[in-house]
């Protein structure tokens, strides 16, 4: 007998699935991209529009193009500042936390408290945290004579945003420190001291390789979710003042619900789209590679 | 390079105040020699683990005091002590190629760079390490990884001792032996004092120049392989060193004989009879003890294992079970009567599983 059963029980599995993945991605992205493609004059008529609203997008001297161009780079600034900001803390707040005794349960609580509060009342935190008149960050430092406004001055508006985004996102970075400094057999530490290496020798030469892995996976997570930022920033200053604070979110947001400009908002969606895919490739690419040079 | 002595060592864990220590390690009183191999050899949890990291710093001993040569380093820390260790997973430094490894102790010490490239390829030319030295040391295999842990202690020239904590536990059985000559080899060539901890006997034996055998936190018999071979000074010895190990049969002892429930042994010594004794028992190596067809001790066979190149038999004299070697000639099947011959001189009396000589005439 070389045939092999013929049995469709397979697609039981597998059909839901599908269904699940079409109407969940496919369906509403494939919208996406019949709005990127099309102009309305209103009334529901749509007609055929090419690519014209990728080329204004991605030229920079149009409108739009330059719209774009600046939340982007607004954009990586922030998720460069945030990423220098917390990557280091985290692994500076890892290395501190206690080896044994209940202040280790402690401590990780503490730590992973602000990971637990959702986004929207982040923002209200800090929101109400930097008022001038109310709040106690910004009352304190007007009182003290620095002059912090974060609704009308820039400097302010991105201190406050950045320094949220640390206090929310360093534990996440802390966390996977701690788990990854725990993998680290006792014996490393042991050889170290018997030959001799000083603490930062310890830190550069075992810590910090055997962290590798880990930071690859903190840096791609805090990276994307800093990429998308929209709540926090969207409560504490929508945006503002002016422009200051409008990352790539905000912005397609404005442009799409606020504007109602449906093929650039459509257009810059698959755009946004396509650069989070590319970066996502990338660390992947990364990360399998470590695998195998790992593995040999 | 040094001599370690071991002065009333004694290690007991902090416990509840007040109540009576609970040794690790019972105190130990020894003299390590430098240029010589010592083997710790024992169960899990008998305490060899903890006598190394004694030694190496670890763990500071509650009682007593440890010096090399004639300084007192019992309280020294780890990195003020000259020693080396191999662990039992190679511990290697990743992103360092393997010559920068080997150098990582001179380095942290301050050494000159010519001097430290000299010693560096004067070390991987004795471990065979020469042709990876440019290498990455992560990509290497587990046996090169440990090479590389052990050429890392070997590098510092005032190395006192080389302390190994079961190196072999994760190399591939083919390289075991490769290893391990290796390490004799180096052992030899720089006439170190080293000392290696292991659970396998065959390692402990070919290894070392001495074995300690430890259980339960205490070392039960220093000596050569073939005294604890030939003259174990204690049942567990026996019955641990050698395989199948030591065969013991509770016996009533009387001037040259003992009696194991009416079967009488010739014990070829005279035994003062034991006062107030609490167990008496009689051992003998199956390797000493022959099974033939007719003569000796009559005894019956239970159970006849080929092992190829020799014949082990289990077999029932006075009721209790032990093992024997079967005879070349010998043509025995289970339910047999046989008789059992025990060479002269390996037949051994423990009483209180301690062995007590007998004045021989």
């Amino acid at each position: 007998m070389m045939d092999k059963p013929w049995n469709n029980r397979a697609w039981l599995f597998v059909v839901p699935v599908l269904v699940v993945v079409l109407f969940s991605s496919l369906i509403p992205m494939m919208t996406v991209v019949n709005y990127s493609v099309q102009d309305t004059m209103g009334q529901n008529n749509f007609f055929w529009n090419g690519v014209a609203w990728f080329q204004g997008l991605l030229d920079p001297t149009s409108d739009i193009g330059g719209r774009f161009a600046s939340a982007l780079v607004r954009n990586l600034i922030f998720s460069i500042v945030i990423l220098c900001l917390e990557l280091p803390l985290g692994i500076a707040v890892a290395l501190c936390i206690p080896k044994q005794g209940w202040k280790v349960g402690a401590s990780l609580v503490l730590i992973a408290l602000p990971l637990l509060i959702p986004w929207t009342v982040v923002g209200t935190i800090w929101q109400i945290f930097a008022r001038q008149d109310i709040g106690l960050l910004g009352a304190a430092l007007n009182a003290i004579g620095i002059h912090y406004n974060d609704t009308q001055d820039p400097t302010s508006a991105w201190a406050t945003i950045v320094i949220m985004d640390v206090w929310h996102w360093t534990g996440m970075i802390a966390l996977l420190s701690y788990a990854g400094l725990k993998a680290i057999p006792d014996a490393f530490y042991q050889a170290a001291r018997i030959d001799g290496a000083s603490r930062w020798s310890v830190f550069r030469n075992i810590e910090l390789p055997k962290l590798q892995k880990v930071l690859v996976i903190a840096v791609l997570l805090r990276f994307m979710e800093s990429f998308m930022i929209y709540t926090e920033p969207s409560v504490v200053t929508g945006g503002g003042p002016g422009e200051a604070t409008s990352f790539l979110s905000l912005d397609l947001v404005k442009i799409a619900l606020g504007q109602v400009d449906l093929g650039n908002a459509a257009a810059m969606s698959i755009v946004y789209y396509l650069i989070t895919l590319t970066i996502c490739y990338v660390f992947f690419t990364i990360m399998t590679q470590l695998d195998q040079r790992k593995g040999v | 390079m040094a001599s370690i002595t071991l002065d009333h060592i004694a290690h007991a864990y902090p416990g509840a105040p007040g109540a009576a220590p609970h040794y690790a390690l019972k105190p130990i009183n020894h003299v390590w020699q430098n240029g010589r191999a010592y083997a710790l050899l024992g169960p899990s949890g008998c305490g060899k683990t903890t006598l190394l990291n004694i030694i190496s710093g670890l763990v500071i001993p509650s009682e007593g005091r440890l010096l090399f040569d004639t300084a007192d380093v019992t309280r020294l820390p780890t990195e003020k002590r000259n020693i080396a260790q191999v662990f039992q997973f190679p511990v290697i430094y990743d992103t360092m190629t393997v010559a920068e490894n080997l150098a990582f102790p001179l380095k942290n010490r301050g050494m000159e760079k010519g001097a430290i490239k000299r010693r560096v390829d004067e070390i991987a030319e004795l471990l065979d390490l020469k042709p990876v030295l440019g290498r990455r040391a992560r990509g290497l295999t587990a046996d090169a990884k440990q090479k590389i842990s052990l050429g890392r202690g070997l590098v510092r020239s005032d190395v006192s001792a080389v302390l190994f904590d079961e190196p072999l536990t994760v190399i591939d059985p083919a390289l075991k032996w490769e290893l391990r000559s290796k390490l004799k080899s180096v052992h030899q060539a720089l006439d170190l004092l080293m000392i290696y901890v292991t659970h396998d006997q065959v390692e402990a034996l070919t290894f070392a120049d001495e074995v300690v055998v430890m259980k339960d936190g205490a070392v039960l018999q220093i000596g050569t392989p073939a005294e604890l071979f030939e003259r174990p000074a204690h049942s567990f010895v026996g019955y641990f060193i050698g395989s199948p190990g030591m065969n013991f049969l509770p016996a009533t002892v009387a001037g040259h004989e003992a009696n194991v429930a009416g079967t009488v042994f010739d014990l070829g010594a005279r035994y003062a009879t034991p006062a107030n004794a609490g167990k008496i028992e009689i051992g003998f190596r199956p390797d000493y003890a022959t099974l033939h067809e007719t003569g000796g001790i009559p005894v019956r066979v239970l159970k006849v294992e080929d092992l190829g190149r020799r014949r082990l038999a289990r077999i029932s004299v006075g009721g209790q079970e032990a093992i024997a070697t079967l005879a070349h000639e010998a043509d025995l099947s289970p339910g047999d009567t046989a008789g059992l011959i025990i060479e002269p001189g390996h037949l051994h009396l423990f009483v209180d599983d301690l062995r007590v000589e007998g004045e021989r005439a």
